[in-house]
């Protein structure tokens, strides 16, 4: 087959719904969005494990922590699936890694804001996993095959941390007038980062259209954004909590909620950099990465020596 | 003193164990040295936080079943006096987030920091290879519950000997540095491991009525578990040497307070209200 064949075959499959595997015949570029992608997603997992990790040694009851411990360990686990699916496409978890150490691949930028109380377990939960749903449900249905499959398994337990953290917002709101306030400054904090979170608008989202055409995104940022917030605008009022949003107002002839302007300019200097929190996540992953050098290095001796010794006992 | 409060004590002393040491090995969360560890060290932080669970909800019932003056001589904590005499019942999270430090009586081991892998690797091995042999005794308790108890966490507690087995194996046979920081670990923390070997007054009351455990006798199987994996590891075993004492007896070492302000923080700065 001629390159212009191949080309044809992948643009077929595509058009076909077939999912594209590791040994297909790919475009380079199709090949880095995909690794760009998957990689980020992957990150933002990893490093999503810090501002809830943050308030597992704190959590009230001995149940909230115990959920607490297992939803960041999730998140730990779907890390694992991103990095591997992302590995079929030929690039190493320390290659990955290396690039989120140096800053060059990004994270989603809603794990540099703070977690600052409880209530926050419970906002994060609700309106980041929430959100996060929103973006990963038709990923599922994505044309890379294990990146496709990888989402199939992450959006089940995603689904289930959003009701967690939606019924820990319900145990507030139910609660005495310092929780209900908790849960009030909570949802102020997170409610516009998690808007933020389906990324820039359309008319400024340079990768959105060739990622729509060859389906790896189904949706586009600003379609996505506006069903989160017609779906959360809907829960807050089983909260009994406000918006903070003094714009928000259901539009009868769209059927959708209109909402207030989002401050791209904090949107770009978080990406940037700027966010309260993106030196020190960044710094925590680091030492992590690099406190555990030694670890990592004395159990790929060990293994190595294992090896030998049956190599010997064999010969 | 009723054998119902010497009961209590002894399930707080496994309890108050599991929690402990659950508490120092969530801390690694988010923080591994790879991936799949840090989730490997997550799942063991779960499985003592549930054991802890269990224990604790059994502790409540008892100590609620209590008469008045019994409880009252129980628990020092005002915020605990307070509950008891307004004859409000206690549950799971009033024992884990409402006693002070000389309540507790987990063995003063437990409470030592992480440090680095190796000194939590130690830690945890020391304590495992209490505890397997200690849940497989208990088993035979006379009291039905912390047998059921034991016999259903008996499978955790293999897995968590057999992964601290395996990383003191891999730190001590691996590299130079390896071998150096874990043996330097097995020598920090070694004066933590005679108490769990010890009988606290708790513990003879739980021997003489049948409900527990005889520590001291675990003490051979303990050494021969620790000697096998050290060897295997190429490390030394330290002299036995003087051990420190008293966290079952509520004599803890400083590290227990700051656990405690962290662990207990949401409860004291909000008292009283459902989470």
């Amino acid at each position: 087959m001629t390159v212009h064949s191949f080309e044809q075959h992948f643009e077929d499959k595509i058009d076909n719904e077939i999912s594209i595997e590791p040994r297909d015949w790919m475009p380079d570029d199709y090949r880095k969005t995909l690794i760009r992608q998957i990689s980020q997603h992957a990150h933002s997992e990893i490093v999503g494990m810090l501002p809830e990790g943050n308030w597992i040694t704190r959590a009230p009851s001995l149940r909230r922590k115990a959920v607490l411990l297992a939803k960041v360990q999730d998140e730990g686990g779907h890390g694992l699936y991103l990095y591997s699916a992302a590995e079929t496409l030929g690039i190493s978890r320390d290659e990955m890694l290396e690039q989120l150490h140096s800053g060059k691949a990004k994270y989603s930028s809603i794990f540099n804001y703070p977690s600052l109380t409880w209530a926050d377990m419970g906002a994060i939960g609700w309106l980041v996993d929430g959100a996060a749903i929103m973006n990963q449900v038709p990923l599922c249905r994505t044309s890379y095959g294990p990146y496709a499959r990888a989402m199939v398994r992450v959006c089940k337990e995603e689904s289930f941390h959003q009701r967690q953290g939606f019924e820990i917002m319900l145990t507030l709101s139910k609660g005495t007038e310092v929780q209900k306030k908790l849960a009030q400054d909570a949802l102020n904090r997170w409610w516009w980062p998690s808007i933020m979170m389906f990324g820039p608008s359309d008319d400024n989202s340079p990768n959105t259209e060739k990622s729509m055409r060859w389906r790896i995104k189904r949706f586009t940022n600003d379609e996505l954004r506006q069903k989160f917030i017609d779906v959360t605008v809907e829960q807050t009022k089983i909260l009994g909590l406000e918006v903070p949003d003094k714009d928000l107002k259901w539009n009868e002839e769209r059927g959708h909620y209109d909402f207030g302007k989002i401050n791209w300019d904090e949107f770009w200097n978080v990406v940037k950099g700027n966010g309260p929190c993106n030196k020190q996540r960044l710094e925590t992953r680091k030492k992590a990465w690099e406190d555990g050098a030694w670890v990592r290095d004395a159990a790929m001796a060990h293994a190595e020596k294992r090896k030998n010794k049956k190599a010997a006992k064999a010969a | 003193m009723s054998q119902t409060t010497d009961l209590i004590k002894y399930t707080l002393q496994i309890a108050d164990n599991a929690l402990v040491l659950g508490h120092r090995l969530s801390e690694w969360c988010g923080h591994g040295p790879i991936l799949e560890q840090d989730i490997a060290i997550t799942n063991i932080a779960l499985d003592h936080l549930g054991q802890a669970r269990s224990l604790y909800q059994y502790a409540a019932e008892l100590f609620n079943n209590l008469p008045l003056v019994e409880k009252n001589d129980l628990f020092a904590s005002a915020v605990l006096q307070q509950k008891i005499n307004a004859e409000e019942p206690l549950d799971e999270d009033d024992l884990a987030y409402l006693r002070d430090g000389w309540d507790f009586r987990n063995v003063q081991l437990v409470e030592q920091p992480n440090k680095d892998w190796a000194y939590t690797v130690a830690r945890s091995f020391f304590y495992d290879s209490f505890n397997f042999h200690f849940y497989t005794a208990l088993q035979n308790s006379a009291d039905k519950t912390l047998a059921a108890i034991a016999e259903k966490s008996l499978k955790e507690v293999a897995y968590h000997l057999r992964w601290s087995s395996e990383w003191v194996v891999r730190l001590g046979d691996g590299t130079a540095e390896s071998h150096e920081r874990m043996q330097t670990a097995i020598n920090d923390y070694w004066m933590y491991t005679g108490e769990l070997v010890t009988m606290s007054e708790a513990d003879t009351a739980a021997l003489n009525t049948g409900n527990g455990v005889a520590a001291t006798a675990l003490k051979q199987k303990w050494d021969e578990q620790v000697n096998a994996v050290l060897q295997e590891a190429t490390l030394a075993r330290p002299e036995d040497g003087w051990m420190q004492q008293g966290g079952k007896d509520g004599r803890h070492t400083e590290h227990l307070g700051y656990i405690l302000a962290e662990l207990q923080f949401m409860q004291r700065a909000y008292p009283n209200m459902e989470w």
